[in-house]
C-alpha cells in the first residue's frame, strides 16, 4: 500500500503530510495562529482607544458625531456582504462548482472595492472638514487636544483595516487565478478555505470598528 | 487511481449547507440595522454595553459559521479561545491600571 500511495497521491499533496485531510487541517491551524496575533495586533489598538476613550468620553463623543454615520452603515452592510458571497465561495469549491465559485470570488473582489471605495470618499471629507490631525486639523476648541486623539486612533485603525482589505483583495486576486486555471478542485481547496477565513477576520475587525468609532457621539450631540 | 487512492481521497470535508449562511446574513444585517438605531437613543453607560454585546454575537456568528469553526477540530477551538483569553488579559491587566489611576490613595 505505501510505494502506491507515493506513486499516486495527489497533485497538490506535500511530502510530508500523509493525506489531504490532515494537510488541510495543519493549514487551517497555521492560519488560525496568524489570525490570533492579528487579534492581538488589533487587540493593542482597542485597548489604546478604550483607554483613552474612557479619560476624555466627551471629546471623543463630539469627534465621533463628526464621522459620516450612513457611509459607516453601508460600509458595514458590503463587509457583512462580502463575508457571505466569501462563505459561499468556499461552498462552491467544496462542492466543484467552479463557475459559481469564480463568480463568487469576483462578486467578494467587487465588494471589496466598493468598501475602499467609500471610505476613500469618507477620508476626503475628512479632510475637506479639517479633521485630519497632523496636516490640516481644527476642532471645537472645547475639545481641540482630545478630538485630535481620536481622528489619530481613527485614522490609524481604519488606515490598517482598510491595508488588510488591500491585502485580501491581492489575495482573492489570487485565487481567482487558481480558480479558473482550476488548481482549486473538490479534493483540494484549502486555499479558498484558509483565504476565507482571513475575509472573515477582516470583517470582524470592522464589525467593532464600526460602532466604536461612528456610533459613540450619536445621541449626545445632536 | 481512481479505486485506491490513499494519498489523495480524504473524507469529505464537512460541507455547511447555504440556508445556513443566509440565515446567518440575516441575522449580521439585523444586528447592525439595531446597532445603529440603539446609538440615537440615551442610554447611559448601557449604549456602550448594547453596541459591545451586538458587536460580540455577529462575531461569534461570523466565526462559528463563514469560519466554520462550529465544525473544525478541537484544536482549532482551542486555538480560537486562546486568542479570546490572551486579548482578555491584554485588556483586563492594561485596564485594570489605566482606570484606577485617578483614584485617590488612603492617608
Amino acid at each position: 500500500m505505501l510505494p502506491d500511495a507515493v506513486e499516486h497521491h495527489h497533485p497538490a499533496l506535500a511530502h510530508q503530510f500523509d493525506s489531504l485531510e490532515q494537510q488541510k487541517e495543519a493549514a487551517t491551524l497555521g492560519m488560525w495562529i496568524f489570525l490570533v496575533t492579528e487579534v492581538l495586533f488589533f487587540g493593542g489598538l482597542f485597548l489604546t482607544y478604550t483607554t483613552y476613550r474612557h479619560l476624555y468620553p466627551d471629546a471623543f463623543a463630539a469627534a465621533s458625531h463628526e464621522l459620516i454615520v450612513w457611509a459607516g452603515t453601508i460600509n458595514t452592510a458590503v463587509l457583512i456582504t462580502s463575508s457571505l458571497t466569501m462563505a459561499l465561495a468556499v461552498h462552491a469549491a467544496q462542492t466543484g462548482n467552479r463557475r459559481l465559485l469564480v463568480l463568487f470570488l469576483i462578486v467578494t473582489m467587487i465588494l471589496g472595492t466598493v468598501f475602499l471605495g467609500i471610505k476613500a470618499f469618507e477620508y476626503y471629507s475628512e479632510w475637506e472638514e479639517r479633521h485630519v490631525p497632523g496636516l490640516n486639523y481644527a476642532f471645537d476648541p472645547r475639545y481641540y487636544r482630545h478630538a485630535q486623539i481620536f481622528f489619530s486612533l481613527y485614522f490609524l485603525m481604519t488606515g490598517l483595516h482598510a491595508l488588510h482589505m488591500i491585502i485580501g483583495l491581492g489575495i482573492m486576486a489570487v485565487m481567482l487565478r487558481w480558480s479558473i486555471r482550476g488548481t482549486i478542485t473538490p479534493e483540494y481547496f484549502t486555499p479558498i478555505e484558509i483565504s476565507g477565513l482571513y475575509w472573515h477576520f477582516v470583517d470582524i475587525v470592522w464589525i467593532f470598528l464600526f460602532p466604536l468609532l461612528y456610533l459613540i457621539g450619536r445621541h449626545a450631540h445632536v | 487511481m481512481s479505486e485506491a487512492n490513499p494519498g489523495g481521497a480524504a473524507h469529505p470535508a464537512h460541507v455547511v449547507p447555504t440556508r445556513i449562511y443566509y440565515v446567518i446574513f440575516g441575522i449580521l444585517m439585523l444586528c447592525t440595522y439595531l446597532t445603529v438605531q440603539i446609538a440615537f437613543f440615551d442610554l447611559g453607560i448601557l449604549n456602550t454595553v448594547a453596541a459591545l454585546t451586538i458587536a460580540v454575537l455577529k462575531a461569534a456568528l461570523v466565526v462559528l459559521f463563514f469560519m466554520h469553526v462550529k465544525y473544525s477540530t478541537r484544536l482549532t477551538w482551542a486555538v480560537v479561545i486562546g486568542s479570546i483569553f490572551w486579548l482578555a488579559i491584554l485588556l483586563a491587566l492594561t485596564l485594570t491600571d489605566y482606570t484606577t489611576r485617578a483614584w485617590q490613595t488612603f492617608g
